[in-house]
């Protein structure tokens, strides 16, 4: 019953470190840009700043703003935090990882995009029904990707389940698999179109042309926007943390003793800061495509992930 | 094996001297010079051969046996009379300016290489080395066929050169598999493994899924240098837009080289299956090509491409007879390839004469040679006869065996044969009639032609129709015994 | 779990043929030149690094002379003769219009699972190590195929010539710890002379066909023959030629 009660706890906090944590990612990978860029850097705190500043602001609504406008950025922020409770990011077989399995994490994701893109198209301008399709396209090609990218997990894995596999890989060790580097590939450039990152959708820009995710959510304001801000920060570091421990799972807490939960924290927290780095020197690296050029993009995407299942079907199995 | 260098080695030293000096008159001579120490050195080997039985060389690399022993001196020999007639015909051709020196040396260079790459896969023991040669064979001849650099034969050698070079690549992974497989049962570490005694000493514990697995790559791999339908595109195309002399030694020799891979190779996988899978997946493919061939004939207007298809037809009764089996069709496909190849040459050195006497390949503007030149007339005409299989040629005794083997063993199968006979003579004819006895055009005249090749080839097809001497019979027999395990006899 | 159990260098091995898997579909779909060339370059690389740790793991000498030949070959020879090709010809900046790249990707896929199935027969058999690559080596094979099928430009049909003798060598590889020496050196020396071969022909057609367009080399099928005799049995027969 206590070894219950610690978990539940345990999960609770690392529901919070992960919520509370993501600006603080955010943060670092402007850090970092901007050194790239030589350019003077904003404080590592900033993001905070921004949606302290964002929360004590009014909410201005549009006339014809319904219901769905008012209640998507919670229905958002929500499922986010369902989200981040799933993934693993300190520790493993904790309570909250039965909530759902990797399958159900998408589906949150798709809860999350449906309402979004709903709200942009609620409104009526142009630019909110124009990111509402980009959008709806875009996830429209990556989703079988990373379906059959995970898929491809779950096949060596044994289950959908991400603290279950997580296990599994670290028990098997070091093995050099040709299907987890499909599925990493395909995993990361997934995650590059699904969080609006270039090449697929600059996130620093409002020029109307290339907006994506900008469009949609183009007429929030004050605690709603910070809300959506706050979750989109969220998806990032979910991304992250998920290409981090599923592929490299070495750190991660599987007792909950203080040891090793330091041990997990600062193993999630060196991997972050450094799939963050090579984020920024992909993004610096690489220009934005232009829109009709995203689908071949994420069709790629979707060829390496059936790579990896055929690799594994081929060369893994059948001893 | 003293012999066997002198003839492999000859054609090799040949080439490389005839890349320097290939453009001067002396040329052609060296060219003729160097077939007949070839030829001679190949004739008394298998002399030798026959009379002391199958023989390997030291290290095991070649074999020489009844098989491949005739079919050596018989490429030596057609080799030989298409030298002797190629040299007044590049003259000529250097004369009327479609070929120029430089070409000229790259033409009798890559001829005797040619000649080396054949007989080196006749007379090699190790099916990788088979392969090398073949892909070689192929090699030397593709800038051959591209020779008078017009567009037509530049796009023919592309396809000959990209057909081939893919099915042989079928070929290799072929050969990949029965190393496989004999690796399986042989143990690795081996230096003999892929050595053709070897693996037909062991043949029956080789695997047979792996074996029939390869054999069909093999079959597609040969069988496209062999032309069977439908891998043959590139056949008609490479035989027409070379010069004549590559489409007589492409016609006569090198489709019997990829057939005799092909027939070693089935005895191999013969002996591991206990099916006669091999045998029918090659009795199915000539018969298709056999037919189709004899369809597409009628619809020709170039002479030499109407010859080519009539070769795929050859080619596909023999692939048809060698896969029928049995010590009567065996016999009747080695005859054929005997007196195929001497026919098939003739015809094409004969139609050389005729279209450079008539200026054209175009069979509509081809007319009168029996009253221009009689002698080319005369060739044509009785060579066309030849091939299509009458009597007392050669081939129709050829035949005339498959067709009784066939109605041993598939009795219905005799009727398409004959339909097919049927077809092909009536396409050949049709056409042959009026470019013999039609009416020249005003000012034909007869051109400089060598028909001494073509006289003495079509001599011993007859020769070979009335009564096969007594050591040829012999020599086929043992090539029989060998292929199918019984005696015709 | 029974692929954690191989030693780290066959799993090296059986990533890196996967990779070569990989570098295949990136020829397939890759419309461009220059990185067409380069992406051949790199399976040359994949296969030798793949040959050279066959090599170490099956102790197997002579393999290493089959990666150095490799190297020599396939990722400085050839590439650097169909570079030079390519500027000669002045194409190296020229794009293929594909036609449904991602149909040839699918396609691909298609037969990646076909070659698995052909494959399984031999793979029940081998004892090797590596026998799971061999279904990759195949699909090697028939990608190349699908390339040259797929291409019109005849530098892109040649990468997929050479590309299906990369599969073939990488069968021979994984499915026998490769062919005889002498084999493998005879094969070598047809690749090269195939590959300087090319290289001439792509003048003659430039010469005659003013393109490397390989869809307008029509004037030898059947078809075409009809047509031209069609046309021209209205006209009087010209004299001589």
């Amino acid at each position: 019953m206590d070894h219950q009660l610690t978990a539940w706890i345990l999960a609770a906090v690392q529901t919070a470190l992960f919520v509370a944590a993501a600006p603080l990612l955010a943060g670092w990978v402007k850090r970092v840009k901007c050194h790239m860029q030589n350019r003077a850097a904003p404080s590592l705190w900033q993001p905070y700043r921004d949606l302290a500043k964002l929360l004590r602001k009014d909410v201005v609504l549009a006339d014809n703003a319904s219901w769905l406008f008012r209640a998507t950025p919670y229905v958002v922020f929500g499922a986010m935090l369902l989200a981040a409770a799933v993934v693993p990011l300190v520790a493993v077989d904790l309570p909250t990882d039965a909530i759902a399995d990797v399958i159900v994490l998408v589906g949150f994701f798709a809860l999350a995009r449906f309402f979004t893109a709903l709200a942009g198209l609620d409104i009526g301008t142009a630019f909110g029904g124009m990111g509402s399709s980009r959008e709806m396209t875009i996830a429209a090609l990556a989703e079988p990707a990373m379906l059959m990218a995970i898929f491809t997990l779950a096949m060596t894995a044994g289950s959908t389940n991400l603290s279950t596999a997580i296990h599994r890989v670290l028990e098997a060790g070091l093995v050099l698999r040709p299907s987890f580097l499909f599925a990493l590939l395909a995993l990361a450039m997934v995650a590059v179109a699904e969080t609006g990152r270039i090449p697929v959708d600059n996130p620093a820009t409002h020029l109307e042309l290339t907006m994506i995710h900008e469009a949609m959510i183009l007429e929030y304001s004050g605690r709603h926007l910070a809300l959506i801000e706050w979750a989109s920060q969220v998806k990032l570091m979910i991304y992250a943390v998920l290409i981090a421990n599923i592929f490299w799972p070495w750190g991660i807490a599987r007792v909950f003793t203080p040891e090793a939960l330091a041990v997990g924290v600062t193993a999630i927290a060196a991997k972050l800061a450094g799939l963050a780095v090579i984020l920024v020197v992909w993004e610096t690296v690489l220009a934005k495509m232009r829109i009709f050029r995203v689908p071949p993009f994420l069709g790629f995407a979707f060829l390496l992930s059936l790579l990896g299942m055929l690799t594994h079907v081929v060369l893994e199995t059948g001893g | 094996m003293t012999l066997l260098e002198v003839t492999l080695l000859t054609p090799l030293v040949g080439g490389l001297l005839l890349a320097f000096v290939g453009h001067r008159p002396i040329g052609g001579w060296i060219n003729v010079a160097v077939s007949v120490v070839t030829f001679a050195a190949s004739l008394i080997m298998a002399l030798d051969v026959f009379a002391g039985g199958p023989q390997l060389t030291t290290g095991k690399l070649f074999y020489i046996d009844a098989f491949n022993v005739y079919l050596v001196a018989l490429t030596a020999f057609v080799g030989l009379s298409t030298a002797i007639f190629s040299r007044p015909y590049m003259r000529h051709e250097v004369e009327i300016g479609r070929v120029t020196g430089g070409r000229l040396r790259l033409y009798h260079s890559m001829y005797q290489g040619f000649l080396f790459a054949m007989l080196l896969a006749l007379s090699t023991n190790n099916l990788g080395v088979l392969w090398v040669a073949m892909e070689a064979a192929t090699l030397t001849t593709v800038l051959l066929v591209s020779l008078y650099r017009t567009p037509e034969s530049v796009e023919a050698a592309w396809k000959y050169f990209i057909l081939c070079g893919v099915g042989i690549a079928q070929a290799l992974f072929g050969t990949v598999l029965v190393y496989f497989a004999a690796e399986q049962k042989l143990g690795a570490g081996r230096d003999d493994t892929l050595l053709w005694t070897v693996l037909h000493a062991s043949a029956s514990s080789l695997d047979p899924t792996v074996l029939s697995l390869a054999f069909v790559f093999l079959l597609v791999g040969y069988g496209t240098k062999v032309g069977l339908v439908p891998l043959h595109a590139w056949l008609p195309d490479a035989h027409s837009e070379g010069p004549t002399p590559m489409s007589a030694v492409l016609s006569g020799l090198l489709l019997n080289v990829a057939l005799y891979a092909l027939v070693r190779l089935k005895m191999l996988v013969d002996a591991s299956l206990h099916t006669h899978l091999a045998g029918y997946l090659m009795m199915g493919f000539g018969l298709v090509s056999f037919m189709v061939a004899g369809l597409f004939l009628h619809r020709q207007h170039d002479i030499k491409r109407m010859f080519s298809y009539s070769s795929i037809e050859h080619m596909g009764l023999m692939t048809y007879a060698f896969g029928l089996g049995g010590p009567l069709a065996t016999f009747g496909a080695l005859l054929h390839m005997t007196v195929h190849s001497l026919t098939k040459s003739a015809i094409f050195i004969t139609v050389g004469h005729a279209s450079q006497l008539a200026g054209t390949q175009r069979i509509d503007k081809i007319r009168g040679l029996i009253r221009t030149q009689p002698a080319v007339g005369w060739g044509l005409l009785i060579g066309t006869v030849a091939i299509a299989g009458f009597p007392p040629f050669g081939v129709f005794t050829s035949e005339f065996l498959l067709l009784t083997a066939t109605m041993k063993a598939w009795p219905w199968l005799a009727v398409p044969l004959l339909v097919g006979f049927g077809v092909a003579f009536a396409g050949l004819f049709r056409h042959l009639h009026p470019m013999v006895y039609g009416e020249p055009p005003p000012g034909q005249k007869p051109v400089h032609a060598n028909m001494l090749p073509v006289m003495l080839h079509l001599a011993l097809v007859l020769w070979l129709g009335l009564a096969i001497p007594g050591f040829l019979a012999r020599w086929f027999e043992q090539a029989t015994l060998l292929i199918s395990g019984a005696s015709p006899l | 779990m029974d692929f954690a159990q191989l030693s780290l260098y066959n799993q090296a091995i059986i990533v890196f043929a996967a990779l070569v898997l990989f570098t295949s579909f990136i020829m397939l779909a890759q419309a461009r030149m220059l990185p067409l060339i380069f992406a051949f370059a790199w399976q040359g690389v994949l296969l030798a690094i793949v040959t050279a740790l066959v090599a170490f793991v099956s102790d197997h000498p002579h393999l290493y002379i089959s990666a150095a030949l490799t190297v020599a070959l396939k990722v400085f020879l050839i590439p650097w003769l169909l570079y030079r090709l390519a500027v000669r010809l002045n194409i190296h900046y020229d794009a293929e219009a594909l036609r449904h790249p991602s149909l040839l990707l699918l396609a691909g896929a298609g037969l990646v699972i076909f070659s698995y199935y052909v494959a399984l027969p031999i793979v029940q058999l081998s004892g090797l190590a590596t026998r799971n690559t061999i279904a990759v080596s195949i699909a090697v094979v028939l990608i190349g195929m699908l390339l040259m099928i797929a291409r019109k430009k005849a530098v892109a049909q040649v990468i997929g010539f050479m590309s299906i003798e990369n599969g073939l060598f990488f069968s021979a590889v994984v499915s026998t710890y490769g062919m005889p020496l002498i084999v493998e050196l005879g094969v070598a020396f047809d690749v090269l002379v195939a590959a300087i071969l090319f290289g001439v022909f792509f003048f003659h057609m430039r010469e005659s066909f003013d393109t490397l367009d390989v869809d307008r080399l029509t004037r030898l099928s059947e078809v075409h023959e009809a047509l031209l005799v069609h046309e021209e049995t209205g006209k009087q027969p010209p004299d001589g030629t």
